[in-house]
Order: structure tokens, then C-alpha cells, then sequence
């Protein structure tokens, strides 16, 4: 036990000493939180867009009233020729078209019917279609407001209601994310290059020769990372919660529980990495390429697993961060309690168990 | 089992490189001695050290520390034996003191129980004991490893080129602490590419190529080894040297400082004026000849021509 905590000691004395890796621990997290919390977001707002209003009546006159005093819009161009548009688009000065043909209220009042033309800038997909998506949505308003004033009989309402997240806040998502993403990284890559430093230093050498056993060796040098990525937990959580206003609905205690177990996880999978491999860099690489890559695309935050192939989607069982990222949304956001995320916590413990025995396993009590 | 180490027939060759490192190794190293391996980079010392104390297997072969075998008994050598790498290898972010504490605690002693026995070293540490290890001089850095080696009171000390890159004076002084410990009791296995530090052991083995070339005192392996041999100087040291290694009684010549050393063959009748004549005839001019001793450094050169 004496020499756990001399040796438990020397590890935060090699942390804490070691300026760089402590700014990466402990800044990564705080970055990436406010990167994603303000300047990357899903929403687009602010979308400039370009009227060509060959109406020029009152009916386009409302429709653009409404577009100009949301905030996904900004009418930046107000054009007289078709040509026009397409150079605008060239130029990538707008998002959006918007086209209203002449006649519209006579063609509304008169049949019934009107139509207006959005044209899209499709170079980047998913954030025109976002950008459709609200001008229709603008438009249906407006056309629900008509038929109030008109007489028509039948009309279906098609009412929707977004669950856990109504407001569709981007921070929902982003937050448990990056939370796996950055626990993933640092549990792996930090553990295992501090087993490799050893190694390469020379240190390991004379560890080697003392009574001092593996299972001691390992232990120690996984607890300090576990209360570094603790503390970044602890981090996140504050920041998701003051700065970007993000509520935690479920159970605090079951929900740091969750990730101290998903620390562990990753925090064995660095010391197995560290058995395999002889130098600093080939870990890093290894945690990065090896395993942070998987992570992002298995995890389930940047591409559902639902759409994947099946054979992505079997391999995709095979990556922790999946199984984490539910347990964070189901408490995070669903605010469910542990009766919903037991499988999950059964993977991750499972995992961690492996990775320990095969870590402890292929330890080597001799240089070669 | 009264001798400290005890090595046979071991062998090894690196799996990767196949380099074979040592060859049918054999040696006997008495309970309390202190016993110099000589020998260039290469001659397999460092491998020696490591199969010793227990890091890496040897192909072939047994070896005892302390009575304990090193492949079966593997916890009980690591428990009894103090190591000191080639390479400095302590934590460089780590105080003086903590790293004494640090290697105190992982053989379950403290600093205070064995004070005693590091006591003279550490005083010279003393005024550094909150700098880094990565901060300190050379002298300073053996020292501190000598410290952590020792803190647990070993029963065989195993220090692996201790004086390398060392400043003479340093070097000097680190050879006055084995002595001391020597004196406590400790059997110490010590390497060194230095031939002068041989002197200073009690026993030396001379490793070449994975071979033991002889192992006996300093001063035994220096009066077996006696060949007739010469110091020569003249104005063309160059020429000089090319010259000497055509005449007939020349078994072998070579540079040694500001001079050659000449080997001559043995039972050739000598007469120092027939090699004056040959040199004077070849055009060399002030020529100091003079009979000298082996020393070791000849001895070793003269053995390594045996192997090579």
C-alpha cells in the first residue's frame, strides 16, 4: 500500500510537472466545449438570401416582411434579372433564391393556387436543406394565416413536437459528443505514453529489477489519469451547464458513475496499448489513429450507426464509445435512470475487464 | 554458494539483429569482491548485466546471483540486487530527493533505515536535493544513480559503466565509493571501457566479442601476459610506424600516445642495434628507443589479436 501511493505520488508529480500534457488535459476539454458551444453549430442563421420579385404585390410583400424579421435570414440582394441570380451564386454571395412570379395574389385568390420558387446553393447540402426547411416553414405560416381569413373547409394541421430537445438545441448533441471524444483521447493516449516514457527513458529498467509487481505498476499508473479525466468530466458538466445553458435531467450521481466506469475503460485500453508498443510515438499514433478515428465515426454523434452497412455496424459494437455516448444521451438528455442503460454499462464493464487482463497478461517482467 | 555470482556456459544472441552478444560465458565472482569486466562497446558487457539481473533470458546456459537463480528465482534476485543502467535512468522531472525516495519506498525501505550506507555520497548531494535530476552535472547524475541503487542495502550491486562520460575527477571519486562499499560488505560487478580503472578492482575479466579473453588480478593478468616490447619515437611518427611493421622480428606495431609500441616476435634473437641500423638506413633520424612493460591496454590488444 506504501509503495501504491509513493508510486501514485510520482505519477501526478510527472503530470503536474509536465506543462504540455497538463494544458492538453485540462484545456482540450474547456476548448472544445466553447468551439462547439459558440462558433460551430448546427443552426444556421443568418443566411443571406436573394429576392427576385417579379409580383411585387402584397402577398410576396408579407412573405419577405417574415423572411427579413426572422433570424435565419438576411435579404442581402434584391434582384430585377434571372441572370443576376446565377452570378450571385457563383460568386457565393448567397444561400438562398428566393423567386416570386408575377402574378402571385391573383394566381393565389384567383385559383387557388400559388407557387414561389426557392433555388438552393446545394455545394454544401445539409445546411441548404436546413435553410429550405425554414423558408417553407415561413411560407406554411403565412399560408395557415390565409386560410384563416378564407373560407375553406378542410384543412389538416400537421403538428409536431420535438421530445427531450424541443428547441433543437445544437448542445444536446455536441455535449455528450465531445464529453466521449475527449475522454476517449485522453484516457487512451495519456496512459499509454506515460507506460511507453518509462520504457524509453530507461526507467523501466530499473523498475524492473525491484520486487515491485506489474498489477502495482499498472494500477498506479492508471489512478492519477482517472482523476485528471475526473476532473474533465467535472469541467464539462459546469460548462455545458452554466455557459451553454444545457439542463442535466438525470441522476448527477448515476451519470458520474457512467463515466468514471467509461474512464476505466479507456484508461485500460492506454495500458494495453503501452504493453504492445515500444515507443512514445507509435502509441500516440496508435491512440489517435487506432482509436480515436473509430471512435468519431462508430460513436454515433457524427453519422448514425442505423445508416451504416451492416458489416460498419457490427464493427461498431466493438467500439466503447458507442455504448457511452447512449449511456450520456439516455441520462443526459432523456434524463432515464440506470434500468435503461444497464446493457450498456454491462459492455463497457466487460471491455475494461478484457482490456485489463490482457494488459496484465502481456506486461512484460523482462525487457524482452 | 559463497561466491556472489556465479555464470555458466551462458549464451545469447539478439532474435532480431542475430547478434550473437555472449558466447559460452562462464564466471566466477567471490562473495564480497569487486570485479571490473574491461572491455570495448560491443564485447557484450551490457547483455551480461541484463541476464544478470534478471531482464532479459539467456539462449543457453545458468547463472546464480547470491545463490538465486536468475530464471526460477527471478522476485528473490530482484529483492537483493542493486542496478545502475548505462544509461542515466532516473525520473529527470524528479527532485534529487524524491527520486531517492521514490526507489526507497519500491523495495520497501526507507531513506532514513539504510542512511548509513549511501550517507558519504549523499552529503555531496545534499546542497542539490530539491533540483531536478534532469539539472544536474554528469558527476552528479552517477552519483544520485548510485544512491538509488544502493537504498535498499543490496547484496550484489551491478553497476553498468558507472564512469562513462564521467570527468576524471569524478571518476575518481566514484571508484573511492566502491572501495567504501567494498568495505561494507557488498559484492560489486562494475564495467568499464576504461583500462585504467581496471587497476582499482580486485579481479578483472577481459571480454572480447562475447568471450571471456582471461580473468585474473590486475597484476596477474599484466605478469602473464609480458611480451618484449618497445617504445619508439622519431621525427616521422607516420613513416615510423609503417617502417617498424616490415622489419623481420616485428610480431605486431601500433600508435600508443605519443609513441609506437612494438610487439617483437617471440624467440627472435633481438639486438637493439640491428633495428637502430634498419631505421637509420630507411632515413629516420632522432630515434628515442626504449624497452618498456606491458600495460594493460597492451595486454588487451595483445589478447583481442588472439580472437580476432
Amino acid at each position: 500500500m506504501r509503495v501504491l501511493t509513493a508510486f501514485i505520488k510520482k505519477e501526478f508529480w510527472h503530470v503536474l510537472r509536465d506543462r504540455r500534457s497538463l494544458t492538453i488535459l485540462l484545456g482540450l476539454p474547456v476548448m472544445m466545449i466553447l468551439i462547439f458551444g459558440f462558433a460551430l453549430s448546427n443552426e444556421v442563421k443568418n443566411s443571406s438570401v436573394a429576392i427576385l420579385d417579379f409580383a411585387g404585390d402584397d402577398v410576396s410583400a408579407q412573405i419577405i416582411h417574415r423572411l427579413n424579421s426572422s433570424q435565419y435570414f438576411d435579404i442581402t440582394h434584391r434582384l430585377r434579372r434571372f441572370d443576376d441570380l446565377e452570378s450571385l451564386f457563383r460568386q457565393n454571395q448567397v444561400r438562398l433564391g428566393l423567386v416570386f412570379p408575377a402574378n402571385l395574389q391573383d394566381d393565389l385568390i384567383g385559383d387557388g393556387e400559388g407557387a414561389i420558387q426557392i433555388i438552393g446553393n446545394a455545394v454544401d447540402p445539409n445546411t441548404t436543406n436546413t435553410t429550405i426547411q425554414y423558408v417553407s416553414a415561413i411560407v406554411a405560416d403565412y399560408q395557415k394565416e390565409l386560410w384563416q381569413t378564407q373560407e375553406i373547409p378542410y384543412q389538416i394541421d400537421v403538428s409536431y413536437r420535438m421530445l427531450y430537445n424541443p428547441q433543437l438545441e445544437s448542445a444536446y448533441t455536441f455535449v455528450p459528443g465531445v464529453m466521449t471524444l475527449i475522454l476517449m483521447l485522453l484516457g487512451t493516449m495519456m496512459t499509454s505514453v506515460s507506460i511507453v516514457r518509462e520504457k524509453e527513458m530507461g526507467t523501466m529498467e530499473v523498475l524492473l529489477v525491484s520486487p515491485m509487481r506489474p498489477i502495482l505498476v499498472i494500477i498506479s499508473k492508471a489512478i492519477p489519469y482517472l482523476v485528471l479525466c475526473f476532473v474533465d468530466v467535472l469541467i464539462i458538466l459546469l460548462l455545458a451547464y452554466t455557459v451553454l445553458e444545457m439542463p442535466l435531467r438525470g441522476n448527477l450521481l448515476l451519470l458520474l458513475l457512467m463515466c468514471i466506469l467509461f474512464v476505466l475503460t479507456t484508461l485500460t485500453l492506454g495500458l494495453l496499448v503501452s504493453t504492445l508498443v515500444e515507443s512514445q510515438q507509435v502509441a500516440m499514433f496508435l491512440s489517435l489513429v487506432g482509436f480515436f478515428m473509430p471512435a468519431l465515426i462508430f460513436g454515433g454523434y457524427l453519422f448514425p450507426i442505423e445508416n451504416m452497412p451492416e458489416i460498419l455496424q457490427v464493427i461498431s459494437n466493438a467500439v466503447p464509445t458507442r455504448w457511452f455516448y447512449n449511456i450520456l444521451k439516455n441520462i443526459m438528455i432523456k434524463g432515464l435512470g440506470f434500468e435503461y442503460i444497464i446493457k450498456e454499462a454491462i459492455i463497457l464493464s466487460g471491455m475494461t475487464f478484457l482490456f485489463l487482463v490482457i494488459a496484465l497478461k502481456k506486461f512484460k517482467i523482462r525487457l524482452m | 554458494m559463497n561466491n556472489a555470482i556465479s555464470i555458466k556456459n551462458i549464451k545469447k544472441t539478439y532474435p532480431k539483429t542475430g547478434i550473437l552478444a555472449l558466447e559460452d560465458f562462464s564466471l566466477e565472482i567471490a562473495d564480497g569482491e569487486l570485479f571490473g569486466l574491461i572491455g570495448p562497446d560491443g564485447a557484450g558487457k551490457t547483455t551480461l548485466f541484463r541476464i544478470l539481473t534478471t531482464l532479459i533470458l539467456p539462449d543457453f546456459g545458468t547463472a546464480k546471483v547470491a545463490g538465486f537463480d536468475i530464471i526460477k528465482q527471478l522476485w528473490d534476485i530482484r529483492k537483493i540486487v542493486g542496478y545502475m543502467p548505462g544509461k542515466f535512468s532516473l525520473y529527470q522531472d524528479l527532485t534529487v530527493e524524491e527520486n531517492l525516495r521514490f526507489f526507497a519506498t519500491v523495495f520497501n525501505t526507507s531513506v532514513e533505515a539504510n542512511y548509513d550506507l549511501i550517507e558519504d555520497i549523499y552529503v555531496q548531494l545534499q546542497p542539490f536535493k530539491n533540483r531536478r535530476a534532469g539539472k544536474l552535472s554528469g558527476g552528479m547524475k552517477q552519483k544520485l544513480a548510485l544512491c538509488c541503487a544502493l537504498i535498499h542495502q543490496p547484496r550484489v550491486l551491478f553497476l553498468d559503466e558507472p564512469t562513462t562520460g564521467v570527468d576524471p575527477v569524478s571518476r575518481k571519486e566514484f571508484w573511492d565509493m566502491l572501495d567504501q562499499l567494498k568495505r561494507k560488505g557488498i559484492s560489486i560487478l562494475v564495467s568499464t571501457p576504461y583500462m585504467d580503472e581496471a587497476a582499482r578492482c580486485d579481479r578483472i575479466a577481459l571480454l572480447q566479442k562475447g568471450q571471456v579473453l582471461d580473468v585474473d588480478t590486475y597484476e596477474g593478468i599484466l605478469l602473464k601476459n609480458q611480451k618484449p616490447m618497445l617504445a619508439l619515437r622519431s621525427a616521422h611518427m607516420f613513416k615510423l610506424l609503417t617502417d617498424l611493421r616490415r622489419f623481420p622480428a616485428t610480431e605486431r606495431c601500433y600508435s600508443f600516445g605519443s609513441v609506437h609500441h612494438l610487439v617483437l616476435k617471440a624467440g627472435y634473437p633481438y639486438r637493439e642495434n640491428e633495428l637502430m641500423d634498419y631505421l637509420q638506413n630507411l632515413g629516420h633520424e632522432d630515434i628515442v628507443c626504449q624497452k618498456i612493460k606491458a600495460e594493460i591496454e597492451d595486454v588487451f590488444i595483445d589478447l583481442m589479436s588472439g580472437v580476432a
